[in-house]
C-alpha cells in the first residue's frame, strides 16, 4: 500500500480535538489529588473541588467522545483499529467519570473510598484514550 | 452542552429511582423505632411532590370535625400565632438560599424546588379576625412587613417575638391591635450564616422569663464541613429581658417547633432528622428537651447508630448521645407542634398535633399530614392518629403541605399549608350546628 492510493485527506487530530481531548486528563488528575487532599485531612472543600473537576473533565471527555464517535463515520478520516480503541477508551472514561459524578454526589465521606477508586480509574482510562488519539495522528506520518 | 448534561443527569435520576423499591415497611413510630442498616445507591430516592390545585377538594377530617379554610393568597405562610383576643397572626416568608457548593447543590435544589409553591415570601405577618365569632376569618390586615423570613413566634405579655431567620425580634403588643406601631426592637441576632436550614422556632417558658430558639443544621450530615456547624443543630435559651443566650441542647439536626407542654411545663420539640441513608432512616421524632444534652448530630442517629458520613468520628460524642422519645417515621418532615387541649374533643384532648410538611428522599412518599400523638401523664402513649389528610391525593397530586399547627383555645386547629398558601381551621363539628357552610360539610 502506497502514499498514492490513499487519496483521504488526513490522520492528524484537529487542533481543538486535541485540546479537548487533552484536557482530560488534567482535570481528572486534579480530582483525584483532591480525593486525596480530602482523605488525608477530612477537610471538606477538597470534595468540593473534586466535585467540580469531575464535572469538568466529563464536559470535555464528552465533547472528545462526540468528535471521536463523527470521526469513525467520516469518509475523509482514515480509520484503523487504533481509532476504534480510543473511541472505546473515551467512551470508558466518560462512563467511570459519570459514575464517579454520581458517588461524588454523596454527602461528605460517603463518597469515600469508591470515589478515589474511581477518580483514579478515570485518570488512567483517559491517559490512555490520550494516548490511542494522538498515536493514530504519529503514526500516520 | 453543560445544559445538556444536566437535563441528562435528571432523566437518569427518574430512571434509577423509578428503578428502586422501599421493600418493607418498619414499623417506626414510638420510643423505639426499627431501625434498618443505611443504604447509599448512587442516587438518593426522589419522589418530589407535584403540585395541584385544591379546586372543590379538601383535606379529610376525622368523623365529627370539619375543616375550612380561613385564608388564602397568603405568601407562604409558616407559622400562626392564636392571640388572646382569638385574632390569628400568620409569620409569612421564605428564606434560606444557601450557595450551592457541588453540581449536586444546584440539581437537587432545582429538582426539589419542584415540589414547592412559586409563590416569592411574603416576609411579613398578617394578621386575620373573626370579630363575630362564626368561624369567617372576613378581617384581614398586614401586621407587619420587611420581616427577613419570619417564622417562628410567641406572645408574653405585651410582647411579640417574632424569630425571623437572621435574629430575634420583638414587637408591642395591645389587644385588639392590627397592625404594629412600629418596626420591631432586635432582642438578639441568630446564627444565619449559609442558613442551610433557615427556619427559627420559637415558644416561650410558662413564666416568660426566657424564649426558646431552635436553630437547624447547615448541612444533611455535615457536608458543608463542621466548622459551619458552630452553634447550629441547637436549641438556644435567650433571656427575654436582655437577650443574652445559653445554648440550651445540642445535636438536634433541624429542630423545626418548640412547645412547651401544659401542666409539667417541659420543653418539647419535633426534629426532621437526615437525609440519604435509606427510605426508613433516620426516623424525624417528636422529644422533650432536656437541658445539656447531646441529641447526636451529626456524629450519630437515634441514639448511638454511627454516620459514617461524618469524618472525623467523634467516639465520645456518639457514647453521649442520647435517644430522643418518639419516632414519627422516617422523612415524614414534621414542621408544626401544638399541645391540645380539651377544647378539641375527648378523643384528642390529651396529646400534641404535629403537621408533617412530607417527604422528598423516598419512593413512597410519607407525612404530608397532620397527625395526633396521644399522650398520657405528660409522656407519648400510643401510636399517632391521623387527623388532617388528604394533602396528597390518590391521583397522586399533592395540593397541600402543612407546616405550622396551633391550637386556639376555643376548639380549632389552625393548620398553615405553605403549598397552597392557605390557613385551615379544623374544628369539632358542634352538636347544634349553628350555620354550616356549603364548605364545612366537606368532611370525607
Amino acid at each position: 500500500m502506497t502514499e498514492a492510493i490513499d487519496t483521504r485527506r488526513t490522520t492528524a487530530l484537529h487542533p481543538v480535538q486535541a485540546v479537548l481531548l487533552a484536557s482530560t486528563f488534567p482535570l481528572f488528575l486534579g480530582a483525584l489529588l483532591n480525593d486525596w487532599a480530602y482523605s488525608s485531612t477530612y477537610e471538606i472543600q477538597w470534595t468540593n473541588f473534586a466535585s467540580w473537576l469531575v464535572a469538568g473533565g466529563l464536559v470535555f471527555v464528552g465533547l472528545a467522545l462526540v468528535w471521536a464517535l463523527i470521526d469513525l463515520f467520516r469518509s475523509d478520516v482514515r480509520r484503523n483499529r487504533s481509532s476504534w480503541l480510543h473511541f472505546g477508551l473515551l467512551l470508558a472514561t466518560f462512563v467511570v467519570g459519570f459514575l464517579n459524578l454520581l458517588v461524588h454526589a454523596k454527602d461528605a465521606w460517603a463518597a469515600m473510598p469508591e470515589g478515589f477508586i474511581l477518580s483514579a480509574m478515570t485518570v488512567l482510562l483517559s491517559l490512555a484514550a490520550i494516548w490511542t488519539g494522538f498515536s493514530t495522528w504519529r503514526e500516520g506520518r | 452542552m453543560a445544559r445538556l448534561y444536566w437535563t441528562q443527569v435528571a432523566a437518569v435520576a427518574v430512571l434509577l429511582t423509578a428503578c428502586g423499591g422501599d421493600g418493607s415497611n418498619p414499623v417506626q413510630y414510638g420510643p423505639d423505632p426499627e431501625l434498618p442498616e443505611p443504604e447509599s445507591g448512587l442516587l438518593p430516592a426522589m419522589n418530589i411532590a407535584d403540585p395541584a390545585e385544591w379546586g372543590d377538594q379538601r383535606p379529610a377530617v376525622p368523623e365529627g370535625y370539619s375543616v375550612t379554610p380561613i385564608a388564602t393568597d397568603l405568601k407562604v405562610p409558616r407559622q400562626t400565632l392564636v392571640l388572646p383576643n382569638g385574632d390569628i397572626l400568620v409569620a409569612e416568608g421564605k428564606g434560606g438560599g444557601a450557595p450551592a457548593l457541588t453540581p449536586k447543590g444546584y440539581i437537587a435544589g432545582f429538582i426539589q424546588a419542584k415540589g414547592t409553591t412559586d409563590v416569592k415570601g411574603g416576609d411579613r405577618l398578617t394578621l386575620l379576625r373573626d370579630a363575630d365569632g362564626d368561624g369567617t376569618y372576613e378581617g384581614r390586615a398586614v401586621f407587619a412587613e420587611n420581616l427577613n423570613a419570619p417564622y417562628g413566634l410567641a406572645l408574653v405579655g405585651n410582647r411579640l417575638y417574632v424569630a425571623n431567620q437572621d435574629a430575634l425580634v420583638r414587637f408591642d403588643y395591645q389587644l385588639g391591635q392590627i397592625r404594629a406601631s412600629g418596626p420591631p426592637v432586635e432582642v438578639t441576632k441568630l446564627p444565619s450564616e449559609i442558613n442551610h436550614h433557615w427556619t427559627k422556632a420559637l415558644t416561650a417558658s410558662p413564666d416568660g422569663r426566657y424564649l426558646y430558639v431552635g436553630i437547624g443544621s447547615n448541612s444533611n450530615a455535615g457536608e458543608r464541613g463542621i466548622s459551619i456547624e458552630e452553634e447550629r443543630a441547637v436549641v438556644w435559651q435567650v433571656d427575654a429581658e436582655t437577650g443574652a443566650h445559653k445554648t440550651f441542647a445540642t445535636g438536634l439536626r433541624n429542630p423545626t417547633a418548640l412547645a412547651v407542654a401544659p401542666g409539667l411545663g417541659q420543653l418539647w420539640a419535633v426534629v426532621n432528622e437526615r437525609d440519604e441513608l435509606g427510605p426508613n432512616l433516620v426516623p424525624d421524632y417528636l422529644t422533650s428537651v432536656r437541658r445539656g444534652a447531646f441529641y447526636g448530630w451529626p456524629y450519630s442517629y437515634w441514639g448511638n447508630n454511627v454516620d459514617p458520613r461524618v469524618r472525623p468520628q467523634k467516639p465520645e460524642k456518639v457514647a453521649a448521645a442520647v435517644r430522643p422519645d418518639y419516632s414519627l417515621g422516617s422523612h415524614v418532615a414534621p414542621l408544626g407542634l401544638a399541645f391540645s387541649s380539651g377544647a378539641m374533643g375527648p378523643r384528642f384532648a390529651d396529646g400534641a398535633f404535629v403537621g408533617m410538611h412530607g417527604s422528598w428522599n423516598r419512593n413512597v412518599p410519607s407525612g404530608y399530614k397532620v397527625v395526633f400523638v396521644p399522650f398520657r401523664g405528660g409522656r407519648p402513649a400510643a401510636k399517632p392518629i391521623d387527623f388532617v389528610t388528604g394533602f396528597m391525593g390518590e391521583d397522586g397530586k399533592t395540593r397541600g403541605r402543612p407546616v405550622g399547627v396551633t391550637v386556639d383555645p376555643r376548639g380549632a386547629l389552625i393548620v398553615a399549608d405553605d403549598l397552597s398558601n392557605t390557613i385551615w381551621r379544623v374544628t369539632p363539628v358542634q352538636r347544634a350546628a349553628p350555620r354550616p357552610g356549603p364548605t364545612e360539610a366537606a368532611t370525607r
